[in-house]
């Protein structure tokens, strides 16, 4: 799986773009797993109502199912315009 | 429907997108809206992020949305990105259709959508300090009008 991190999601995890592959069925367990990978990733999930998902470059939510060949993204709600 | 979408660094000519739009004679009507870096107290630069391929997507979705609703003959979104001063241009969205009811609703319908789906983000510096700007929850009251 190939996760994509952007703005301060990025920042607080410390890089932009990682392979993984978690033992996740949706988008919920696949967060669960990263807050054990450490703080920073704890962190940055402390608080998913902060959070925006996209999959394979389309708006999700965290009940939507991943696969192994997904990208996933995870962002602040977007400020462009 | 002629849609055409830019991301990019530099800056914008609006009356060659505009004219553009309008070339084929068969638009009668163009509207369009240009955003810029406001002035805000000390702020000094804005650094603007995307997601690249996604913020295409997307906005190729919302355009292809606003054809459905709208008889449009043309849409052009441009989008910067990098760093920008206050008082630079930031975005244009130009709609042309036959009509201009159309191209002025579908021109806020598109500007409305894009500051709460597409992927970009902006950090604001102030002095030596830099900061995330946070979402406006005005902007997902004014995408709720256009809700079916």
């Amino acid at each position: 799986m190939n996760l994509l991190y952007f703005a301060w999601v990025r920042q607080k995890i410390g890089k932009s773009e990682e392979q993984l592959t978690p033992p996740a069925k949706d988008v919920a367990s696949l967060i669960a797993h990263l807050k054990n990978l450490g703080p920073n990733y704890t962190e940055a999930f402390a608080d998913l109502s902060r959070i925006r998902i996209a999959v394979n470059q389309c708006h999700a939510g965290l009940d939507a199912s991943l696969g192994p060949d997904d990208e996933v993204a995870f962002f602040p709600p977007v400020t462009g315009g | 429907m002629q849609t055409r979408i830019r991301i990019q660094r530099e800056d914008f000519d609006l009356n060659a997108e505009v004219s553009a739009l309008a070339g084929n004679g068969e638009a009668g009507a163009v509207a369009s809206f240009t955003g810029y870096v406001r002035k805000e107290g000390d702020l000094s630069t804005l650094t603007l992020e995307h997601y690249p391929h996604m913020t295409e997507a997307e906005i190729m979705r919302l355009a292809t949305e606003a054809g459905t609703r709208w008889p449009l003959t043309g849409v052009t979104v441009i989008h910067r990105i990098g760093s920008l001063k206050p008082g630079d241009r930031i975005v244009l969205v130009a709609v042309a259709s036959q009509h201009r009811q159309a191209a002025f609703q579908a021109c806020e319908f598109l500007m409305d959508y894009l500051k709460t789906h597409a992927p970009f983000w902006k950090q604001e510096t102030r002095g030596d300090k830099q900061h995330w700007v946070e979402h406006r929850h005005g902007d997902d009251d004014a995408v709720k009008r256009w809700e079916k």
